[in-house]
């Protein structure tokens, strides 16, 4: 009986191996026919190709599992590693290695017909809208961290501080959070157009005509957003200094500003740290309000040429493949972009580092 | 602290509050106007409250917003992810805690590194990818559920990895050891034994990634289109305002629409909710 059992499973792993290589061998075989065969309707087999493929591979994991083995445990860690490696090597690993190897071809999209060097980064770094919209990047991270996180911390001494249903308030601040930027992007697009000037007598032109009052507007927006989301955080820096020794720097006669500044701030150094590196990485990244609100406009003119005002890297990025087409270049400034997080989070990474070593 | 100094800063945190909630106040106020209304005065209350029964009526059968229909499709994709990654994710994790071989430590170095990679610079070349491999094998990788499924298994897999890990390693090792004595399979015991263990990261994860697949545009604008089949309601609201430019009534309840969902959910699991996200981003 149980002899008959292990064959069985065997036996379904080995259908399991010829269905998937014969789907293979017929994919790879058919390969230059892709597209005729999908304008004249295909034939059975080649519609149900995908199908099959996967059956094949249920097939080969359920007689990989069941069936008795020596090696049943390297069997489990493979099936189990298998699913989350095979979805991440081909959204992100695949891509991203592809990707940096398009941004030195002249890539459309859909192919490539030379290997361009580095034409395509002189070529951003050559365009002045690139150049611009580095430079709005670099301008609405500094002060969109430096407003956020002012909020946020004094948001979360207020409500750290006694206060009669303070986890009432914190739940009330934290609600912008929740929502995506696209959608309140809308709403505020509204507030700005038409709230605003309706509250300041009805003759005032929208903030978001104006390229600094645009930017303005997009920082109002994004310490909305994320204030209460990080004055939570500091919130938990903050209780977790011990009551005791904020009472004893008031029993020796500190001010609440002294206590603040030489006793709680040192303190949570920590959460400075991650709070910081939190919003210059969203900043830098902002996407789904610029598109939402702004979508990079008004026009500002610099050096007698039309700069989309507030155009951040992420927009520029999109805007540069989707509308523009022009697929090579977008990757190229992708690319950059990816160095400039990429470098910001090694930085976080060390300062971690140093501080778990000096600790 | 006195009296005085306490009362004002309550006063102040009121006053904040009220700042901080009023643009969905007037989201509701001018919901229950009509657009000319809108135009005379955002700002006060609506003459005629039922009018937001019609205007939500003439939103959700809209045919360029849809509501049952995206709202279907963002369920749908959301939660088929967060089931398969918590398990997915699950399942590699515990194998890479426990396993300490080279192999197992570079496959987990390298998810970790692959947190730093912004969604901009693989969005391009994935698409294209994924259009070469429906080609290839034949399963529809590009406007379909099963593509974005599969996108988002990928990107959200890194994180959760990440944070269960780190908690697979304060699981004591004797637990697994005895139901190893006991004769229990590896599958069991995960199943069995660890999968359940992992249930407070397990929240924290879902959480996370249940926010942001629920209110991400960027991903599915480019793999469904943004006047594709499927629609998630990030779309449905951009293209909707896109061919509603400037009527704002209609605009207004698609974006309470939208947000109703999240809004509901939290007040009924605030604490989970924002302790999650807490959580998540300190680690």
């Amino acid at each position: 009986m149980e002899v008959k059992e292990n064959k069985t499973w065997s036996i379904v792993g080995l259908i399991g191996i010829i269905l998937t290589i014969g789907i293979l061998v017929y994919d790879v075989s058919i390969l230059s026919q892709v597209d005729a065969l999908e304008k004249s309707g295909g034939n059975i087999l080649f519609n149900y190709r995908g199908i099959i493929l996967v059956s094949g591979i249920v097939l080969i994991i359920l007689g990989a599992m069941k069936m008795p083995s020596h090696k049943h445990n390297s069997i489990v860690n493979t099936v189990f590693l298998l699913p989350v490696l095979m979805t991440f090597f081909i959204t992100v690993l695949l891509p991203f290695g592809i990707g940096i190897f398009y941004s030195f071809t002249d890539w459309n999209g859909l192919k490539f017909e030379e290997f361009v060097g580095l034409a395509n980064y002189l070529d951003i770094f050559g365009d002045a809208k690139f150049r611009y919209s580095f430079f709005i990047t670099f301008i609405f991270t500094l002060l969109n961290v430096v407003i956020v996180n002012a909020v946020a911390f004094a948001l979360a001494l207020m409500v750290t501080s006694n206060l009669r249903g303070a986890n009432f308030y914190k739940a009330a601040y934290f609600v912008p959070n929740l929502i995506g930027g696209i959608v309140l992007g809308y709403v505020w697009q509204f507030v700005f157009n038409r709230v605003i000037p309706q509250l300041l007598g009805g003759e005032v032109a929208s903030m978001l005509t104006n390229p600094n009052l645009a930017l303005a507007a997009i920082i109002i927006v994004s310490t909305w957003q994320y204030g209460g989301y990080i004055m939570m955080l500091y919130v938990t820096g903050l209780q977790s200094v011990p009551k005791s020794v904020l009472e004893a720097s008031s029993i020796d006669g500190a001010t609440y500003p002294q206590t603040l500044r030489f006793i709680t701030m040192p303190m949570i150094a920590n959460s400075f740290t991650v709070c910081l590196f939190l919003t210059i990485v969203n900043s830098f990244k902002q996407f789904d309000l610029n598109f939402a609100i702004t979508n990079g406009g008004p026009i500002r003119i610099v050096d007698k040429a039309a700069m989309y005002s507030t155009e951040f890297l992420a927009l520029n990025i999109y805007k540069t493949a989707i509308t523009e087409n022009n697929y090579s270049a977008a990757q190229a400034k992708a690319v950059i972009f990816f160095i400039i997080i990429a470098s910001v989070s090694l930085l976080q990474v060390s300062i971690n580092k140093r501080k778990e070593i000096e600790a | 602290m006195n009296r005085t100094k306490r009362n004002l800063l309550e006063f102040v945190a009121i006053l904040i509050m009220i700042l901080v909630l009023c643009p969905f106040l007037l989201i509701i106020i001018n919901s229950a106007k009509d657009s000319g209304s809108i135009t005379r005065n955002p700002i006060g209350m609506p003459e005629d409250w039922t009018l937001i029964i019609t205007n939500l009526k003439a939103v959700i059968n809209n045919p360029q917003f849809n509501y049952y229909n995206s709202f279907f499709s963002s369920i749908f994709i959301t939660v088929v992810t967060l089931i398969l990654n918590m398990y997915s994710s699950s399942m590699a994790a515990w194998i890479l805690a426990r396993n300490k071989t080279r192999w197992s430590n570079f496959i987990f170095m390298l998810f970790v590194a692959a947190m730093v990679i912004p969604f901009q610079v693989v969005m391009l070349p994935m698409i294209s990818t994924f259009r070469d491999i429906s080609d290839i094998v034949g399963l529809p990788f590009l406007n379909s559920y099963f593509g974005v499924i599969f996108a988002y298994l990928g990107f959200g897999g890194s994180m959760a990895i990440f944070i269960i890990h780190g908690f697979v390693k304060g699981i004591p090792l004797e637990l697994e050891e005895s139901a190893m004595i006991d004769g229990c399979t590896k599958e069991r015991m995960f199943f069995a034994i660890i999968f359940p263990m992992l249930r407070p990261v397990r929240v924290t994860i879902l959480i996370l990634n249940g926010m942001w697949i629920w209110n991400d545009f960027l991903l599915p604008s480019l793999m469904l289109g943004m006047n594709g089949k499927i629609k998630t309601l990030p779309i449905a609201v951009t293209s909707f305002v896109g061919s509603y430019v400037k009527q704002w009534d209609l605009i207004l309840s698609a974006a309470f629409l939208a947000m109703l969902p999240v809004i509901i959910l939290f007040i009924i699991a605030q604490k989970y909710i924002i302790s999650g996200m807490v959580e998540g981003s300190i680690k």
